[in-house]
């Protein structure tokens, strides 16, 4: 492999060949060097899209301060090179390399992959040969790193499988460390590949792929997964923090334009909403907030600390942080000393309260409103469980326009299970009754944007179970919705079919998905992210290749007792209360936010030890009664 | 309010970073050191900074000029320096700090030409390169096409020599170029003009000459 030095001196033969060089030389302010020697293990973090997208990305941003926090180990970071500088690489053979010290991946003792979206994975096999790393796990042996991946699209890991030596399943803030322990013992003793990844199985919330095996059915079904050794745990639940750290404020500035140019702080894990489409909502629960002290503090420490104005807060569901109101007000009084700070909250609910709380936290009120109601019709909200009823969307969209904010921006999902065009049509009604009252109140200043993505059926979700609308259906209520909404100061935006149909296979994809991923790749897919780089013929030939169909993933309704390939994975949650769920969708029966009242997800019996050494309001579920101690 | 010029180098890794995300780099270090910035009037208040002669991408610089409007009459230069030292990134290194009147005329107008030092990264054979810079500087016009405008580089070269160091390949250029609005020559225009691409050299701007400065030169 090339040197650090080797890499270097190549770099700069190609830098000014590219665009945007910046985001191939590191160097942020913030940004941590140690010395390559003089630590005992070598992580590089790597996101698999451009740095653009990458950087800004808070769970690599976390991983990064937690492992340079420890002073025996390093992390240093990759992204994906653009199209033109991986030309430039693979010419001048210039392996992948980290930003910081520019050495080549293949030197690190672990390669982390973040996996947030499935349309990622052909871009982890191209990363992987750039750093010219064998891409088959069971090609590799102790002189490679180990490749770990985590993050949301892993709860259904068996796609990635055949790629990746292990997943960390869930929140990695304490369970990273554990995986760096378990290779350094093994490291010191000198094992086989094998002991290292026995080893890590035994790490709660690390899934070894290569130590199960799934049988399958003639139909194609799986029959049951299998372990290869004794000591695998089955289920691998997933890990999750009982008390939420201190949300990471070492954040680094990077030196050239990025998406999101901004300070992230997390205020809450979890969602109590029960949304039944929500992948994010089921696989992060429990609910656990962080108090607004805390909070308000991480705010003022990255400010500091890196000299931007602008904070986003995060959380799946801004309004149902207990103390929303009690933070935006303290922001607004203890922030003070900072007269151009802006905050953005995402999330809020569909309510007048909303406007309060952003006009508290000066909004400029020139970026848009944005809510997200899915569906317009009551069938569709008690199907989805989204109750919010058109007068109450109207109402609040009548004060936003009232109230100052001349665009609106309104997100609706269609390809819900049962569906039909009327449900969509009625999208369209409310998106104009939207703004002919916006016209109304505000005259032709007035401005919608209609964002409609298309529903995808996710693992360890209620929908699991469902089907995908097929291409052609999408593609008629698409039609309908663009020929019903158009006009002036009204904004359409969809999601091409063809990539719906993609991110369908792979989210519930099973293990021989892996051989798909790999031919599509060797036929040139990548950066499947990217509208115009997404090339549905090489999936095409890949599925035909490896003699799969795709329908199989995407439109074949699950027969309810069917071994997914994912089950041996535990979110917390149960199959049967996912089930239940189902059904209860089926018959548009509503099930209310849990806050009011536990349905007994599953999440509190799995975790009950956490929740008891965590007493009190800070996690949404229920207590648990304490041990008594004799 | 106080006007403050800094004269700094731009170095690695900063040499990607346009001039308008400089702008950026400025206000962050600014305000890590929680200097007081002013800010413009209007809907989009912007901080008030002036950053003279724009430097071309992947091109570093020993001298380069900012001012800042700070809203503060008790800080001394040095103590500014003194605190913003400790936020500035990598790649910015101050050698000068001064106050000055706050209805001087921005550092743009001041600068009239500028130096840079070009190093190949590939010696060309024995006398090619004496060879090609005898022959440009002895025509008397150079028309080239920038952004689809014809103009005449051979006015805006001042100077071009070359460095010579012992036991070295020839390898290496200094040049001075007209930098005056509307009349800014480019380092690697000239290296094209020489049929060199622009891209096979590391490029340096080391000096820039102000008007002040012009009959010491
Ligand atoms: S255990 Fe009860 S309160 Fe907690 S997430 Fe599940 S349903 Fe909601």
């Amino acid at each position: 492999m090339l040197s650090a030095n080797e890499i270097q001196t190549r770099l700069e033969r190609v830098l000014l060949k590219v665009q945007k060089p910046g985001r191939y030389v590191g160097g942020e302010y913030n940004q941590i060097i140690k010395t390559w020697e003089s630590v005992k293990t070598r992580v590089a973090l790597v996101f698999p899209d451009i740095y653009d997208l990458g950087l800004p990305n808070l769970g690599l941003a976390i991983l990064y301060d937690e492992l340079n926090r420890r002073p025996d180990v390093l992390a240093e970071r990759a992204y994906a090179p653009w199209l033109d500088m991986e030309t430039m690489m693979r010419q001048h053979g210039i392996p992948l390399y980290s930003l910081e010290s520019k050495h080549a991946l293949a030197d690190f003792d672990i390669v982390g992959f973040s996996l947030p979206y499935e349309n990622l994975y052909t871009n982890t096999l191209n990363l992987l040969d750039l750093a010219q790393i064998p891409l088959f796990s069971s090609e590799r042996d102790e002189a490679h790193p180990l490749i770990i991946a985590g993050g949301h699209a892993t709860y259904n890991p068996e796609p990635m499988a055949v790629f990746i030596d292990a997943f960390v399943i869930g929140e990695g803030e304490e369970v990273i460390h554990e995986v760096v322990n378990a290779y350094q013992s093994w490291k010191s003793n000198g094992g086989a590949r094998i002991d290292l990844l026995i080893a890590l199985s035994h790490v709660s919330g690390v899934y070894v792929p290569s130590l199960y095996e799934p049988d399958y059915h003639e139909n194609g079904t799986i029959a049951h997964i299998r372990k290869l050794n004794d000591t695998a745990p089955l289920p691998v639940r997933k890990r999750i923090m009982g008390k939420l750290p201190e949300p990471t404020w070492r954040f680094l500035v990077p030196n050239i334009d990025v998406v999101h140019d901004r300070v992230a702080i997390e205020i809450m894990r979890g969602c109590t909403r029960g949304c039944r489409f929500c992948h994010a909502g089921i696989v992060t629960r429990p609910v656990r907030e962080r108090p607004p002290e805390q909070i308000i503090a991480a705010i003022r420490n990255a400010l500091e600390y890196t000299g931007y104005e602008e904070v986003a807060l995060l959380s799946l569901s801004s309004s149902d942080y207990s103390h929303i109101l009690e933070l935006v007000n303290r922001i607004s009084n203890e922030l003070a000393d900072y007269p151009n700070l802006s905050i953005s909250l995402p999330s809020l609910r569909i309510e007048t309260v909303s406007l309060d709380i952003l006009e508290k936290l000066r909004d400029s009120k020139s970026g848009g409103f944005t809510l997200a109601p899915e569906a317009a019709t009551d069938r569709m909200r008690n199907i989805i469980n989204k109750p919010i009823s058109t007068e109450q969307l109207l109402e609040t969209t009548n004060a936003i326009y009232r109230r100052g904010w001349t665009t609106i921006k309104l997100y609706f999902m269609i390809g819900h299970p049962s569906e039909t065009l009327e449900d969509v049509r009625a999208i369209a009604d409310v998106c104009k009754t939207v703004l002919a009252q916006g016209r109304k109140s505000i005259g032709r200043r007035a401005t919608l944007h209609v964002g409609i993505s298309t529903f995808v059926p996710k693992a360890h979700t209620p929908f699991q179970w469902a089907a995908c609308d097929t291409p052609e259906i999408i593609e008629s209520k698409q039609r309908l919705l663009k020929r019903e909404l158009s006009g002036p100061n009204l904004k359409l935006n969809w999601t091409d079919p063809q990539e719906t149909l993609m991110e369908a296979w792979l989210s519930r994809g099973d293990r021989r998905m892996g051989k798909v991923i790999f031919e599509a790749w060797k036929r040139g897919a990548k950066f499947d992210a990217w509208h115009d780089q997404f090339n549905f013929a090489a999936w095409q030939e890949a599925f035909q290749f490896c003699n799969l169909n795709p329908d199989f993933y995407t439109h074949r309704p699950r027969a309810l007792n069917e071994v997914f390939p994912w089950d041996h994975i535990s979110t917390g949650v149960r199959k049967s209360y996912l089930l239940q769920e189902y059904q209860n969708s089926q018959q548009g029966l509503l099930r209310e936010d849990c806050r009011s009242q536990c349905y007994a997800c599953g999440i509190l019996p799995e975790f009950n030890q956490l929740r008891r050494q965590n007493p009190g309001n800070y996690w949404k579920c229920p207590e648990v009664a304490s041990l008594t101690v004799e | 309010m106080k006007r403050i010029r800094i004269q700094y180098a731009k170095l690695d890794p900063l040499r990607y970073t346009s001039h308008l995300d400089m702008q950026k780099i400025w206000e962050r270090a600014l305000r890590r050191a929680r200097l007081p910035l002013t800010y413009s009037q209007g809907f989009h208040p912007q901080p008030r900074l002036n950053q003279a002669c724009p430097l071309p991408l992947g091109v570093t610089s020993r001298d380069e000029i900012i001012d800042i409007w700070l809203n503060c009459d008790s800080l001394s230069a040095i103590e500014i320096l003194n605190t913003l030292q400790k936020t500035l990134p990598d790649g910015i290194r101050i050698h000068q700090i001064n106050e000055i009147p706050l209805n001087e005329p921005p550092p743009d107008r001041l600068v009239i030409a500028a130096e840079y030092e070009i190093t190949l990264f590939e010696a060309l054979p024995p006398h090619e390169l004496e060879r090609r810079v005898a022959e440009l500087v002895s025509v008397e016009s150079i028309i080239r096409i920038r952004r689809e405008k014809q103009y005449d580089l051979r006015p805006l070269i001042l100077n071009i020599s070359i460095i010579e160091e012992a036991n070295q390949p020839i390898h290496r250029l200094r040049l001075r170029l007209s930098a005056r609005p509307g009349a800014t020559g480019r380092a690697d225009e000239v290296l094209s003009a020489l049929g060199l691409d622009a891209t096979s050299a590391r490029i340096e701007r080391t000096r820039l000459i102000l008007e002040k400065d012009a009959s010491v030169c």
